[in-house]
């Protein structure tokens, strides 16, 4: 039953993330799907990753989400997208009929909570190469977006710099 | 009709995609373009946990799903600077105006 309540919630909040017309509301719906995702992830055994997801999906990013609406400002643009929608819907549903197809024969295996070497054996030990791989993302990540939210900065101090 | 948690989990998976990849499809604001990604990256990342609680080997794949929480907060993070940065030089957030080549 808790499994189905979840379920509910994250389709929910996922397609109100969508279908919501303001940008704010969005981005608080989807800090709703994320908060559903760590409970699904915590129903599934990974406590570690529920917290972090949890903290950094439904925390971090809709702090980064509501922050850059204020700046970027909550625009209406026409409801008129690129390729049409029934062809988005048939590219969809082809989409998720490849991954059903693949899947599907999987689902008869029952779910276990198996004891392996561990989050942190596994983290700290066998899959170093991923953490100096998050490193790098993290100092490539700060220095772009110190870079993009300066530029604008730069070029107004050079102008003044000039007209002296 | 009786669903088994890992049906669930699996519905949950390809629900997440589907509406990620729709909104993906047919938005032209930059800012939901980021937010359809988000949604498409938590698909994946309860996928990663599925297939490693089904394989046996939840470790492998909590520790994969971590360096994807990373990945996906990178990608918000330079995303919506990327899109503050084209409302201060275009003016808009539409993705029909970035496209000024084809004029």
């Amino acid at each position: 039953m808790g499994y189905v309540i979840v379920l509910i919630g994250i389709l929910f909040c996922a397609f109100m993330a969508v279908r919501e017309k303001r940008l704010i509301a969005s981005a608080i719906w989807l800090a709703g799907t994320s908060a559903f995702v760590a409970i699904m992830m915590y129903l599934l055994g990974a406590y570690q990753i529920a917290v972090i997801e949890l903290s950094v999906g439904a925390g971090l990013v809709t702090v980064l989400f509501v922050f850059a609406i204020n700046i970027a400002g909550d625009e209406p643009i026409p409801n008129l997208s690129f390729i049409p929608k029934q062809l988005a819907i048939f590219f969809v549903l082809l989409a998720l009929l490849i991954i059903g197809w693949q899947v599907i024969p999987l689902l008869n295996i029952p779910i276990q909570f198996h004891q392996d070497i561990g989050f942190q054996q596994m983290v700290w030990g066998n899959r170093k190469v991923d953490l100096y791989l998050q490193i790098a993302m993290i100092f490539t990540g700060v220095v772009s977006m110190l870079r993009l939210l300066t530029d604008e900065y730069q070029t107004r101090i050079s102008q003044k710099e000039i007209h002296e | 009709m009786n669903l088994s948690p890992a049906m669930i989990v699996f519905l949950a998976v390809i629900g997440l995609f589907g509406i990620g990849l729709y909104c993906l499809l047919i938005t032209r604001n930059l800012i939901r373009v980021v937010i359809a990604l988000q949604i498409m990256v938590k698909g994946a990342m309860l996928a990663l946990i599925f297939t490693g609680q089904l394989n046996s080997q939840p470790s492998l794949g909590q520790s994969m799903a971590l360096t994807v929480i990373v990945a996906d907060t990178i990608l918000a993070v330079i995303g919506l600077a990327l899109a503050v940065q084209v409302k201060r030089h275009v003016g808009s957030l539409d993705l029909k105006d970035l496209s000024s080549l084809k004029r």
